[in-house]
C-alpha cells in the first residue's frame, strides 16, 4: 500500500507500533464479536451501550495522542486542546444538524430548531455547505487546523513558550467557550447542537451504526497513532525533541523552530478535531462545555498519567482515567473530583513519567544488569 | 381666571409669611373640623381660601388633607357629615379613615360618600401649596427632594413665594435647586438671563426646558440655550466617562486583588498556582463563617475577617507548598497540573462540608448605599471600599517587599536563586513564607469579593483565568505591572461593555491579551537583563 | 502515493521554494565585519562603537574582563540581539542585521554557547545528524533519509571529536568536556564558514583542554574561528591574533605578546587577572 521506504511506512517496522496496533485491532475485533455473536444476557456479552462508551474512550484516546505529540515531543503544553476537539465536534455537529432536515420539532426544512426558536429567517453564511458530508468532514480538519495555524503563527513567531504559552492557550479556549455560549454566534448557545438523527444515511440510534462508529474511532486512533509515530520517528521528530530541549541551539543549527512548532501544532490540532468529530455522533450532543478549560486540563492529566512522550502512554491514560470516571460518577459521584484532584497531585509528584515510565523502569529492574538508560530528558 | 390667580398669589404670600413664624400650637379637633368645613362649599374661590387656611394652620394633618383633596380622596359621609380620607377607590366599597381622628372606619359604600371637588386652578394651587409645605420641612434631604421635584413644575404664581423662600433657606443645595426651578419658569417666559442659572445642570427637566428654548424664535435666546445645552452635554459625557472609569477601576481593583498574590508566587517561585482561585474562595468563606459566628454584627465580622481570611488562606498555602509544590521545584508546568488537582479537591471539599449552593454574605450598613457626587453621578460605597482596600493591600505588599528582610530575601531569590542560596539565604524558608504571603493575599481578595458577589464553591474558578491574564499582561515578577495591568484591563472591559455586551467585552479583552503577548511576550513591564533570559 | 511524493518534493517543483543561498563573498577581504556597533540594555552600554574584522580562515581569540561585551557581541552576530546602530556584514554581500538566527546559521555561521547545549534526550549520533548541513525546511526534514555518505560524514566527525565509542548513547550522560566536544562536532557538521566559540574550555581538565586546543587549531584555515575565552593559558596556546574588549569596544589588538605588554590592557585586564580567576 505504502512505498516501503516512505517516511509514513517507518512506524510499521517498529516493534512498539506493531504491538500497539496488534493489541488495538485485537481489542476492536473482540468487542465486535462479543457484541454481535454472544447473545444478550450472557455474562460475556458487550452491550451496545458499552460499545458506544468504549467508542467515546477511543475518541478521547486520539485526543490524548494529539496532545502528547505537542507536549511530549515538542514541549508545548497546550491547555487549550479541548478547543480543537470541540471545533471538530461542532463541524460534525453542524453536518448532523443539517441532516435532520424537516424532522426537527419545528419541521423547518433548512433551519435547525434552535434558529427557528430564535426567530432567524435564514441560515447564517457559515452554516452553508454543511449539508454536504465531504465539506463538513473537510471542515473537521480545517476549522481546528486553521485556528491552530493562526494562533500558532502568532505565538511561535514571537517566541511565546513555556508557561506563557500554556496560559494563553487556556485563555484561547476560555474565550471560545464564552463565544459559543452566546446565542448570537449561531451554534445553539448553551444547549449546543443535539437531537441528531442520522450520519451518512445511517440511523444514529441503530446498534449497527453505533458499532460502526466504535470501529471508526478505533481505526482513526490507529491511523492517528501511526501518523504521530511516523512524525516522531522522522528527522523532524528529532528536531522537535531538539526544539523542546534546547530551542536556541536548534535555531543556531539553522532550523526554523517556529515552523517546526507550527507544523506539529497544526497536525495535532487536526487530529484533535477528528477525535471531536468521532465523539459527537456517539454521545449525541456537542455544547460549549467541551471548550471549558477544565476539560483541556483533564486531557493533560490523561497524558501525564500514561506517560508523556510515549504516545501509547497517552492512550493508556485516556482509557484508564475515563473508565475510572465512568465507574466513580456511577457509584459515588461526589468522590470523583476528590479522586481526579488526587490523581493530578499523585501523578505529578510521584509518577512524573507516568505509567509508561513505571513500566519501563519495572522492565529495567527485571532485566537488571542491562546498561542504565538515562532519563528521557523531558523537562518542562 | 386672572382674579383667581392673583388671589392665589396673595394667599401664597400670606402662607409664606405666616409659616415663617413659629407654627401654631397643636390645634384641637374642633379647629380641624372648622378648617375642613370651610372646604365644603360650592364656591371655588372660597375653597381656595379654605386651602390657604389649612396650609396656614400648621395642623399636623394638614398635609394629608391637602394631598387627599388633590387626589379627590377627601370625602364627606353624607349621613354623618364626617370627613374621611379614602384609602383606595376601586370597586364599590372603599376602605376609609377618619380625616380628623385618623381612625380606621372600615369600608364604606361609595354611595354614602360625597367627594369634595376641585377645579384646575385649585389643583394648581394645591400642588404649589404642597410643594411649599415640603420646602419647609425641617429635614434637609426632604427639602432637597421637594426642590428637585419642583424643577419644571413651577407656575408663575409660585415664582414670588419661591424667591422669598430662597432668601430664608440655609442649605445651599436647596437654594441652587430653587433658583434653577425659578429660572426654568423664567426661561419659559423667554428670559435670556435665566439661561445662565441653568447652565451646567444635569437635571432632565432643565435640559428639556433648555432644548425647548433652543428651538424658540428668539434668536438670542435660542443661541444662549444651545450653548448651555452643549455645555451640559459635555458635562454629561464627562460624567459618563467618570462613571465608566469608576466601574472599570472597581473591576480592575478586584482583578488586582485576585492577581497580586499570584504575581508573588508566580514571579518569585515560578510556581503556577492553579489553586489560587480556591484560596480566594477560602477567604470569602472565612468572611461568611465569621458572620455566622457573630450574627447581627456584620461590620465587626467583616473587620475580623480581614486577618482571619489572610491566616486561613496563608495556612492553606503553607500546606499546599509543603505537601505538593516543594517536590516540583523548577518544573512550572508540573506545578500547574498538581495545583489544579488541589483546586479540584478544595472545591469539592467546600461542596461536601458546607454546601454546593451559594452563600450570601451581608454587607455592613456603612458599606451599602452610594456616594453622590452630583446629579448624574453616584458611586456605590462597597465598590469604593474594595478599590481602597485593593490599593491598601498593594501598598502593604510594596512595603513588605521593599522594607523588610523578607522582601529583600524574596527579591534576591527571584533574581538568582543559586546565588541567594550561596549567600546564606534559606531559600526553602523564603519559599514557604512567599507562598504563605501570596496565599494570604488571595484570602484578602476573597474577603473583599464576598462584599461584591455571592460566595460559592466556584467563586475562585471565575477569577483564575483573569488573574493569570493580569499577571501575564503586567509582566511576571513585577507588582507595579500587576497593578497597572489589573486596572487597565478593568477599565478596558468597562469601556467595551456598553457597545459589545459583557460577554463579548470579555472575549475581546482575552483576544487583546493573546495578541498583546505576541507583541510583548514578557508583558508590560518585563524583567530585564541577562538573568531574565534564563 | 504519487500525491505524497509530489508534495514531498514540491520545493523542487516550485522555484520560489528553493533556498536562496548565495555563497559568501570574501573576495574583497574579511569574512566578518562589524562597524560602529552599539547596543544598550536599560541604559547600560553593553557594546559601544565596536569595530572588528575577521579574515577568512583566521583563528581569533577575544578576551576581556567580565561584562566587556563578549557574549553580547556574539548575540549580535548570530541575530539573537539587534544592535541600536552600526552594521554587521558577513563577507561583502550579506547584511546580517536583516536576517534572523536560522538564516544566519544557514549562511554558515555556527555558534557554540558558553554553557554546553546539546540535545540531551537524543543520542550523540542524532545530535550530529540534526546539525548536518541539509535542507532544513519542514517537508524535506520530515521525509529525510540518511544516505550512506552522510553516515560516513557523521562517523568521521565522531572520530575527530573522539566520541565514536559513545555514538548511540544519549548526549545527556556525557561528561561536561564531552558535551563541549559534541557541540564543536555539531558545528563541524554544519560546515560553517565562521565558527563562534564561547568559552570552550570552561570546566575542563588539563588534558581535555589540550585536546580542545588541537581541535580548534585544526579547524582554522578551512574555517574562520572566533574564540571567546577567559583562560589566559589556553588563549596563549592557540592564539595568533588576540583582540581585547573592554567596556564594549576594542581596547587593543595584536599578537598575545603585543597585547599583554600593552599598558592599557595590563591596567584593565591582566592586572586584575587574579581577581578574574577567582570570579570564574
Amino acid at each position: 500500500m505504502l512505498a516501503s521506504r516512505s517516511w509514513l511506512s517507518r512506524p510499521f517496522r517498529e516493534r512498539s507500533t506493531q504491538i500497539f496496533l496488534g493489541v488495538l485491532l485485537a481489542a476492536l475485533a473482540a468487542v465486535t464479536l462479543l457484541n454481535l455473536i454472544v447473545p444478550a444476557g450472557h455474562p460475556l456479552h458487550v452491550s451496545t451501550y458499552t460499545v458506544t462508551l468504549l467508542g467515546k474512550y477511543l475518541s478521547f484516546a486520539l485526543l490524548a495522542v494529539a496532545l502528547d505529540l505537542v507536549w511530549g515531543y515538542l514541549g508545548i503544553l497546550s491547555l487549550g486542546h479541548g478547543a480543537f476537539f470541540a471545533l471538530g465536534g461542532y463541524a460534525m455537529g453542524m453536518y448532523l444538524m443539517r441532516q435532520i432536515g424537516d424532522r426537527g420539532v419545528y419541521g423547518d426544512p433548512v433551519l435547525p430548531d434552535f434558529m427557528v426558536f430564535l426567530d432567524w429567517d435564514s441560515l447564517p453564511w457559515y452554516w452553508h455547505g454543511f449539508d454536504m458530508a465531504w465539506f463538513a468532514f473537510l471542515m473537521v480538519l480545517l476549522a481546528p487546523g486553521l485556528l491552530a495555524l493562526v494562533f500558532g503563527f502568532l505565538a511561535f513567531r514571537s517566541r511565546v513558550t513555556g508557561v506563557y504559552l500554556s496560559i494563553i492557550t487556556q485563555a484561547l479556549t476560555f474565550a471560545l467557550m464564552l463565544a459559543f455560549f452566546r446565542n448570537e454566534m449561531g451554534f445553539g448557545g448553551n444547549n449546543g447542537l443535539t437531537d441528531f438523527k442520522e450520519l451518512l444515511g445511517f440511523d444514529l440510534r441503530s446498534d449497527a451504526t453505533r458499532l460502526g462508529l466504535f470501529l471508526a474511532s478505533g481505526l482513526a486512533l490507529a491511523l492517528g497513532y501511526v501518523l504521530c509515530r511516523a512524525i516522531v520517528a522522522s528527522k523532524l521528530g528529532r528536531v522537535s525533541v531538539a526544539c523542546r530541549d534546547a530551542e536556541a541551539r536548534t535555531r543556531f543549527l539553522g532550523y526554523r523552530v517556529e515552523r517546526v512548532q507550527l507544523f506539529v501544532f497544526v497536525v495535532s490540532a487536526m487530529l484533535a478535531g477528528v477525535a471531536g468529530a468521532l465523539y459527537v455522533p456517539q454521545v449525541g450532543i456537542i455544547n460549549p462545555g467541551e471548550f471549558s478549560p477544565i476539560f483541556s486540563i483533564e486531557v493533560v492529566l490523561w497524558v501525564a498519567l500514561g506517560g508523556r512522550g510515549t504516545l501509547y502512554g497517552a492512550v493508556i491514560g485516556a482509557l484508564v482515567v475515563n473508565y475510572a470516571k465512568t465507574v466513580f460518577t456511577g457509584v459515588m459521584p461526589e468522590a470523583w473530583l476528590f479522586a481526579l484532584g488526587g490523581l493530578f497531585v499523585v501523578v505529578t509528584v510521584l509518577l512524573p513519567k507516568g505509567v509508561a515510565g513505571l513500566l519501563a523502569s519495572l522492565r529495567r529492574r527485571r532485566d537488571d544488569g542491562a546498561s542504565e538508560t538515562p532519563a528521557q530528558g523531558a523537562s518542562s | 381666571m386672572r382674579t383667581i390667580r392673583s388671589l392665589v398669589q396673595g394667599l401664597l404670600c400670606l402662607i409664606v409669611v405666616s409659616l415663617a413664624a413659629p407654627a401654631a400650637l397643636a390645634a384641637p379637633e374642633d379647629d380641624g373640623r372648622a378648617l375642613l368645613e370651610a372646604l365644603d362649599t360650592d364656591s371655588y374661590a372660597a375653597k381656595g381660601e379654605a386651602v390657604a387656611a389649612i396650609a396656614e394652620s400648621g395642623h399636623p394633618q394638614s398635609r394629608a388633607w391637602l394631598e387627599a383633596l388633590l387626589d379627590g380622596k377627601l370625602q364627606r359621609q353624607e349621613d354623618s357629615g364626617r370627613f374621611v380620607v379614602v384609602l383606595a377607590n376601586r370597586g364599590r366599597h372603599w376602605p376609609v379613615r377618619d380625616a380628623l381622628s385618623d381612625e380606621d372606619l372600615g369600608e364604606m359604600s361609595r354611595r354614602e360618600l360625597d367627594r369634595i371637588g376641585i377645579n384646575n386652578a385649585l389643583r394648581g394651587q394645591l400642588q404649589n401649596t404642597l410643594a411649599l409645605l415640603d420646602l419647609r420641612a425641617p429635614d434637609v434631604s426632604a427639602r432637597r427632594e421637594a426642590a428637585r421635584d419642583l424643577l419644571g413644575e413651577v407656575s408663575s404664581a409660585m415664582v414670588e413665594p419661591l424667591t422669598a423662600l430662597v432668601e430664608g433657606e440655609a442649605d445651599e443645595e436647596v437654594r441652587r435647586l430653587l433658583n434653577q426651578a425659578i429660572a426654568i419658569r423664567r426661561l419659559e417666559r423667554g428670559d435670556v438671563e435665566a439661561v445662565e442659572a441653568l447652565s451646567g445642570s444635569l437635571n432632565a427637566s432643565v435640559r428639556s426646558a433648555l432644548s425647548a428654548a433652543a428651538r424658540s424664535d428668539d434668536a438670542a435666546l435660542a443661541e444662549a440655550a444651545t450653548q448651555a445645552l452643549a455645555g451640559i452635554e459635555q458635562k454629561q459625557k464627562l460624567n459618563d466617562g467618570i462613571q465608566t472609569l469608576y466601574f472599570g477601576l472597581s473591576l480592575g481593583s478586584v482583578l488586582v486583588l485576585a492577581a497580586i498574590g499570584l504575581a508573588i508566587t508566580f514571579g518569585v517561585m515560578g510556581v503556577i498556582n492553579m489553586a489560587h482561585g480556591e484560596l480566594i474562595m477560602l477567604g470569602a468563606y472565612t468572611t461568611w463563617g465569621m458572620q455566622q459566628l457573630l450574627p447581627g454584627q456584620p461590620g465587626l465580622a467583616l473587620l475580623l475577617s480581614i486577618p482571619a481570611g489572610f491566616l486561613v488562606a496563608a495556612l492553606a498555602g503553607i500546606v499546599i507548598e509543603r505537601s505538593v509544590i516543594q517536590f516540583l521545584k523548577g518544573r512550572p508546568l508540573e506545578t500547574l497540573l498538581a495545583t489544579f488537582g488541589v483546586s479540584l479537591i478544595l472545591q469539592q471539599l467546600v461542596r461536601t462540608l458546607i454546601s454546593p449552593l451559594n452563600r450570601t454574605v451581608v454587607s455592613p450598613e456603612w458599606m451599602s448605599g452610594s456616594l453622590m457626587i452630583n446629579e448624574g453621578l453616584s458611586l456605590t460605597l462597597n465598590r469604593l471600599f474594595v478599590l481602597g482596600f485593593a490599593l491598601l493591600v498593594f501598598a502593604g505588599l510594596m512595603l513588605v517587599m521593599r522594607r523588610t528582610r523578607l522582601g529583600l530575601e524574596v527579591r534576591a531569590v527571584t533574581q538568582n536563586r543559586a546565588m541567594a542560596r550561596s549567600m546564606g539565604i534559606r531559600a526553602t524558608r523564603v519559599d514557604i513564607l512567599t507562598f504563605a504571603l501570596g496565599s494570604g493575599v488571595a484570602g484578602l481578595a476573597g474577603v473583599a469579593l464576598s462584599q461584591l458577589t455571592n460566595v460559592g464553591p466556584n467563586l475562585g474558578q471565575n477569577y483564575i483565568i483573569d488573574s493569570f491574564m493580569v499577571v501575564v499582561f503586567g509582566g511576571v515578577g513585577n507588582l507595579w505591572g500587576t497593578l497597572v495591568a489589573g486596572l487597565t484591563l478593568g477599565v478596558i472591559n468597562q469601556v467595551l461593555e456598553p457597545w459589545a455586551g459583557a460577554v463579548l467585552a470579555k472575549i475581546l479583552v482575552l483576544v487583546f491579551i493573546i495578541l498583546f503577548i505576541q507583541k510583548r511576550p514578557r508583558g508590560l513591564f518585563p524583567q530585564k537583563g541577562r538573568a531574565a533570559e534564563g | 502515493m504519487n500525491l505524497i511524493k509530489e508534495m514531498a518534493s514540491r520545493d523542487r517543483v516550485f522555484d520560489f521554494m528553493a533556498p536562496a543561498r548565495s555563497p559568501v563573498d570574501v573576495r574583497h577581504g574579511p569574512i566578518l565585519y562589524l562597524e560602529d556597533v552599539s547596543v544598550s540594555f536599560d541604559g547600560f552600554r553593553a557594546i559601544n562603537d565596536l569595530n572588528l574584522t575577521i579574515d577568512d580562515g583566521e583563528l581569533r581569540c577575544i578576551i576581556g574582563p567580565n561584562g566587556a561585551g563578549k557574549t553580547t557581541m556574539m548575540d549580535i552576530i548570530t541575530g539573537k540581539t539587534r544592535p541600536d546602530h552600526g552594521s554587521v556584514w558577513f563577507g561583502s554581500r550579506h547584511d546580517l542585521l536583516t536576517m534572523n538566527e536560522p538564516q544566519i546559521a544557514s549562511l554558515g555561521i555556527g555558534r557554540k554557547f558558553q554553557k554546553p547545549t546539546t540535545f540531551e534526550a537524543l543520542t550523540v549520533f542524532e545530535n550530529l545528524e540534526l546539525a548536518m548541513a541539509a535542507d532544513k525546511r519542514i517537508w524535506p526534514t520530515l521525509t529525510a533519509r540518511l544516505s550512506g555518505e552522510a553516515r560516513d560524514r557523521i562517523d568521521e566527525v565522531l572520530a575527530t571529536i573522539g566520541l565514536a565509542a559513545h555514538r548511540d548513547r544519549p548526549a545527556g550522560i556525557l561528561s561536561h568536556g564531552q558535551k563541549q566536544w559534541l557541540e564543536i562536532g555539531m558545528l563541524l557538521m554544519q560546515r560553517p564558514r565562521l565558527l563562534l566559540v564561547d568559552e570552550p574550555v570552561a570546566g575542563m581538565t588539563e588534558q581535555e583542554m589540550e585536546r580542545t586546543a588541537e581541535l580548534l587549531t585544526g579547524l582554522a584555515g578551512q574555517q574562520s574561528v572566533v574564540v571567546v575565552e577567559h583562560d589566559m593559558g589556553f588563549v596563549r596556546s592557540i592564539a595568533r591574533t588576540v583582540t581585547v574588549l573592554h567596556q564594549g569596544s576594542v581596547l587593543a589588538e595584536g599578537s598575545m605578546d603585543q597585547v599583554s605588554s600593552d599598558p592599557k590592557v595590563v591596567e584593565v585586564y591582566l592586572g586584575t587577572e587574579s581577581d578574574n580567576m577567582e570570579d570564574a
